[in-house]
């Protein structure tokens, strides 16, 4: 018994994977902003991984992933067909969605997946989305024909130029903040520096800006409290009280210390799963 | 006359333990169990009281002395089938209740000698006892009692007082469906209570007993966000028993708590037995290794964190408590243990706050000496500060192991279920109701955290009351 794969996609070969995973109970309760936990295998850690949609009818819900540890890299050895042991949720406080009229929603890496549910569900209520994603180059930008489709506006920005502004989404940011009248709200999803970034770029502003924490979680149910961050001088947990919080209030350094804080056993975790691989002719 | 009888008490039968200094270095079971013959001595000792004590001082009122009696007629089978009717984790309770409070804390041979073993007795009834028919162990009968058509009860958290819920309904005939949040049933009892001290083959023993009565697990089922209590009366559930544990661990509210390497007890012990961090890299949760552990906190959770970061390789374990070990919580027998397996008990120290290295992570912490006081509303000394003394301690791991608030997920989902002030759900002492009919909950959502034989016993009152108004 486990949730079948029934679509799976190398959105970027070898580094980032879509999959849709047959989970109607989970589906019928997702809403933007959610993640789920998944354990790949009895022997597997629970990992938390944001819900980047999820069809109601067909129950089933989207997961975008980065390989960057064993059991992503496991993960990634599935199939279509396959199943996954344990899909657990949908968990985390959703999206604040309401009508407010223009929303800025930043992506950068594969947090573009999960800012892309964020970003639907504030065009379904009727506020004007305006997408930033950014990425290192062009070929490594998700989710662009889709927030096309529901964005107005789909900005770009890349390091090396390939695609849309040379430079970083922050960039992109600080021109809208200062071209357009009124933006009620800024939403960041992606890597901690980037998030960071943003903050201190709407800062000056005043405009309410939200991030999407994903700190180290075991349980993702309120019981362990490893996700635990500091936001407006307070502990509060990521997966009961978040993921997402107000960005001005959170503190980057502390999360990033605890983000890498398992760095040493990832790394012997990783190089155990490639020579198991490796001996058994590999997948 | 008199004076024979005494003579002829014989001294409580030991428990054979692993040797400290070996255990010290493993996970397996420190208590070895009784063997045959040493069982049959202990069970000899019960003086078959015609008003059993014994039976008063036990939660879920066990017929203590009856299994005795069987023990001693080498009835084995009788013997379990008198337990499981009344407890359906008699392999768990004989192993971490506080018997010593309780049932034997009662014996009348504890007046003048010491009590019968009662809790190690459970345990060789229930280790030894082949479970190949738990039907008919429980039911009195080959086969499960016939099933009640149409009536379903659902329990939300599959932990021990939801377990003894499960396990009393379907032997009536009652189709139960326990929704739980892990990946794995079993509550407290498997991320929790670490397998030296209860082995997970245990628990497993006692779930699949329950699976043969009918009682179905569905794992990965969040109550209050995959299902809510409403979700599952439409799904046709007459009763709903909510057992969802005590939750969201407490911290201390001193600075440097969130440095890389302060961990909850509940984080570490979760890591390391749901996740068999011990085992790793064989199994991927990780949990680090480190020299100096300290310990804030003494319940039973404490001692287990720090006998588990001893066996996990650390050099030096230690307790900080703020008290003397005289108002330790826990229970007398884990502080030895402890002890014995070389943790320190840090006495009259109270943590001040914690400092890393320009990493962010723990390189040790200072605690303020403390004196005893009068005792305060607990009956315990309270400890006073000693003006000015402070310690450094150095430490590359703390593990915070001071309790628990309610978890919000159930809670926030259903805002009808009426609270008490410390924000527990409000339940019915008798039948464990709340404030929405036919909604029961029990054990430390209700209570705090208790044991897991309160648990239970709240379980078996709530599942006595929907039995009774079910069939």
């Amino acid at each position: 018994m486990g949730y079948e794969i029934l679509v799976k996609e190398a959105l970027i070969p070898g580094q980032t994977t879509l999959m849709v995973i047959d989970a109607p109970q989970v589906a019928k309760k997702a809403l933007p902003g959610n993640f789920v936990m998944l354990r790949t295998s009895e022997n597997g850690e629970r990992i938390p991984l944001t819900i980047a949609d999820c069809d109601k009818d067909n129950g089933t819900i989207t997961i975008v992933y980065l390989v960057v540890g064993k059991t992503t890299a496991e993960l990634n050895t599935f199939e279509q067909g396959d199943q996954i042991l344990d899909v657990c949720g949908p968990l985390g406080n959703p999206t604040h969605i309401e009508k407010s009229g223009t929303v800025v929603c930043v992506g950068g890496g594969t947090g573009i997946a999960a800012m892309h549910h964020i970003a639907k569900g504030h065009a379904a209520v009727g506020n004007r989305v305006i997408a930033i994603i950014g990425a290192r180059s062009k070929d490594l930008l998700l989710f662009c024909s889709e927030l096309s489709s529901l964005c107005p506006e789909v900005r770009i920005a890349t390091d090396d130029g390939s695609a849309g502004h040379k430079g970083f989404v922050t960039e992109v940011l600080q021109d809208i903040l200062e071209t357009e009248d009124e933006v009620a709200e800024v939403v960041a999803v992606g890597p901690v520096p980037m998030m960071e970034a943003v903050c201190r770029v709407t800062k000056p502003f005043g405009t309410k800006t939200t991030v999407s924490l994903n700190s180290i979680m075991v349980d993702g149910i309120g019981m362990c409290g490893a996700c635990r961050c500091t936001v407006g001088g307070e502990t509060r947990f990521a997966c009961v009280d978040g993921p997402e919080f107000d960005g001005q209030a959170v503190d980057f350094g502390e999360l990033k210390a605890r983000l890498w804080q398992f760095k040493e056993q990832e790394g012997e975790s990783m190089k155990q799963f490639s020579r198991e691989c490796h001996c058994h002719g590999g997948k | 006359m008199a004076e024979n009888k005494k003579k002829k008490v014989r001294a409580r039968t030991p428990m054979p333990h692993q040797d400290p200094l070996e255990r010290g270095k493993n996970f397996k079971e420190v208590a070895l169990g009784y063997s045959r013959e040493q069982a049959l001595v202990e069970a000899e000792r019960c003086l078959q009281c015609k008003k059993p004590l014994c039976q008063e001082g036990c939660p879920v009122n066990i017929d203590i002395k009856g299994f005795i009696a069987h023990l001693v007629d080498d009835e084995l089978d009788e013997a379990y089938k008198v337990i499981r009717s009344t407890n359906s984790l008699p392999a768990v309770c004989g192993r971490v209740c506080p018997q010593e409070t309780q049932c034997e804390g009662k014996c009348i041979l504890g007046k003048k000698y010491e009590p019968v073993a009662i809790g190690r007795l459970e345990r060789y009834v229930a280790d030894t006892y082949a479970a190949t028919s738990a039907c008919e162990a429980v039911a009195d009968v080959p086969t499960c009692a016939s099933e009640q058509e149409g009536v379903k009860v659902a329990c939300i958290g599959a932990g021990p007082s939801s377990l003894t819920v499960a396990g009393y309904l379907a032997t009536r005939g009652i189709s139960v469906d326990v929704y739980e949040a892990l990946h794995e049933p079993g509550g407290v009892l498997v991320y929790g209570i670490p397998e030296f001290r209860l082995p997970k083959s245990v628990v497993s023993r006692e779930l699949d007993g329950l699976r043969a009565l009918g009682v179905t697990f569905r794992t990965n089922w969040v109550g209050g966000k995959t299902v809510t209590i409403q979700d599952l009366f439409d799904d046709g559930y007459q009763a709903v028993f909510v057992g969802v544990g005590a939750g969201l661990p407490r911290f201390l509210n001193v600075p440097g708590e969130n440095l890389v390497g302060v961990f909850s007890a509940n984080e570490y012990l979760t890591r390391v037995n749901l996740g068999h961090a011990y085992e790793f890299p064989n199994y991927d949760t990780p949990a680090y290794s480190a020299r100096q552990v300290v310990v804030l906190g003494a319940g039973n959770v404490a001692m287990d964190a720090a006998r588990t970061a001893l066996r996990m390789g650390a050099n030096e374990v230690s307790i900080v408590y703020r008290r003397s070990e005289e108002e330790m919580p826990a229970r007398r027998e884990e502080i030895q243990h402890a002890v014995e397996e070389g943790v320190r008990l840090r006495c009259l120290c109270g943590p001040v706050s914690f400092h890393g290295d320009n990493q962010g992570r723990l390189k040790g912490m200072t605690v303020q000496k403390m004196a005893l006081g009068e005792p305060d509303d607990s009956g315990r000394c309270s400890p006073i500060c000693i003006e000015g003394a402070t310690e450094q301690v150095p430490c590359d791991m703390a593990i915070i192991a001071v309790g628990t608030r309610p978890n919000p997920i159930l809670l926030d989902a259903t805002p009808d279920l009426a609270l008490n002030q410390w924000g527990y759900i409000q339940a019915d002492a008798e039948t464990g109701e709340t404030s929405i009919p036919n909604v029961f909950a029990g054990g430390d959502i209700v209570t705090g955290a208790a044991t897991v034989i309160s648990a239970m016993g709240a379980g078996r009152r709530a599942a006595t009351e929907i039995a009774r108004r079910l069939l």
